[in-house]
């Protein structure tokens, strides 16, 4: 069996990472799970959160703000909305995403009032909290969502 | 005739013209450069994107409960054009290509007796088609002051195209662009974007089975939204390279055409440079003669 498997980083804008992982921590949507080598094929949407790669050079974090996973027997890509490497997240880039998750609670918010429909809304929280989580991981201030 | 002055204006303001053009074409260059580096740095997020949608849109597209963005109204009667154009002239046919199809597009279309709306990005587009069309624009999303176009561009346009569809303002969104072959050719096209059709050149790899976590319909009402920004950030990088590649192409055909004018005029104006002096010298032979 392998021990190492491809691992790709990609966003919208350019190629983030692209190199051989022994072991990668993926914040999936439905809970963090760590993808190793012959993983069984997987599709998983992220929520904002870190994405910690292993790799024989050491071990590499990036931030994720939403996106997906997909796992193959090849190796694992990410396709992240917005990522940035953990060193080079400044406190502007977080606040950036932060006030966008607010943003898009709020608006959920509205038309749950319009609609009746508290789903969006919850989803929405749940971003903000993970958001939040996220912020105080990577140890930058954070401030309280208003929900 | 024109006089020997009136011929070395003319010379020297073509030859001011041809340093503009050239000084355009080699901007067109370096910028063309950046916009194909943009374009190929986003292919490979766009490559898998593309081929996990279409793998989960196949596998999920006949159920009843598919989104609406993969499965439509149910109605085609209402179209949104979606026409991007460049912001700037000076590039050759390239903003009135891409209007031209729109525009035959449209045309089919009402012809067809169904409703057109269109939403323009980019300025040349709508000054195209104000002129024929101007009752059925329905929208403008100004990139002027955008120098670099990133994904968040995409997403505004997605945001907007998006929330006239909640609304229900239209049922059948297309996307008309540029695509960028080389240099000298960009093919206009016609993209649909909702319901949501899978490239054909898309790869689905329906041999591996996933797992997926949370369930596929989850997953694709996730990714259907990101799918428009995607198509729309890759049409908006297609159309920035081609849009360089096209006015470097056209400022290339100018400069040369400017150097050819120099050459004309410039032996126009030796000529009669040549005649004024052979005047003068008859003048002064046939007085030298007289005497």
């Amino acid at each position: 069996m392998a021990d190492t498997m491809q691992f790709d980083l990609v966003s919208p804008e350019r190629r983030l990472a692209s190199l051989e992982a022994t072991e990668v921590k993926v914040p999936g949507a439905d809970g963090d799970m760590t993808v190793m080598p012959a993983h069984a094929p997987t599709i998983t949407i992220l929520r904002p959160g870190v994405l910690r790669v292993v790799h024989s050079d050491g071990t590499d974090e990036y931030i994720v703000s939403g996106g997906f996973a997909e796992i193959t027997s090849e190796g694992l890509s990410v396709l992240a909305e917005k990522s940035l490497h953990k060193g080079d997240v400044s406190q502007e880039d977080y606040d950036a995403m932060f006030d966008e998750m607010q943003e898009s609670y709020e608006a959920a918010k509205k038309t749950a009032a319009q609609e009746n429909l508290p789903g969006p809304v919850d989803e929405a929280a749940k971003l903000l909290s993970d958001m939040v989580a996220m912020g105080e991981e990577i140890g930058l201030s954070t401030r309280q969502p208003s929900l | 005739m024109p006089s020997l002055k009136d011929l070395k204006n003319r010379i020297e303001s073509v030859k001011s013209t041809r340093k503009i053009t050239k000084a355009m074409q080699m901007v067109a260059a370096a910028k063309l450069r950046r916009a194909q580096e943009a374009a190929e740095m986003a292919r490979p997020y766009a490559e898998r994107f593309n081929a996990v949608m279409a793998g989960l849109a196949a596998s999920v597209g006949d159920s009843d409960s598919a989104p609406r963005l993969l499965a439509g109204t149910g109605s085609d009667q209402t179209h949104l054009l979606i026409v991007m154009t460049a912001e700037r002239g000076l590039c050759g046919g390239f903003n009135a290509n891409i209007a031209k199809l729109a525009k035959a597009s449209a045309e089919k279309l009402r012809a067809d007796g169904k409703i057109v709306k269109i939403l323009t990005v980019g300025k040349k587009g709508r000054d195209i088609l104000r002129r024929e069309w101007s009752d059925a624009l329905v929208g403008h999303i100004d990139l002027t002051d955008v120098k670099r176009i990133g994904y968040a561009d995409a997403q505004g346009v997605a945001k907007d195209v998006l929330g006239r569809f909640d609304n229900g303002e239209f049922d059948v969104a297309t996307l008309f662009y540029s695509k960028f072959e080389n240099v000298v050719s960009q093919i206009p096209t016609e993209q649909q974007l909702i319901p949501y059709e899978a490239p054909e050149e898309a790869e689905t790899d329906s041999s591996t089975l996933y797992d997926y976590e949370p369930s596929e319909e989850e997953i694709l009402a996730d990714l259907l939204p990101r799918g428009v920004a995607t198509a729309i950030f890759s049409a908006l990088l297609e159309n920035g390279a081609g849009e360089q590649g096209a006015r470097m192409s056209a400022m290339d055909n100018a400069t040369r055409n400017a150097g050819e004018m120099i050459d004309k005029l410039t032996i126009e104006y030796n000529r009669s440079r040549q005649a004024v002096i052979t005047n003068e010298l008859i003048e002064i032979i046939s007085g030298a003669e007289a005497l």
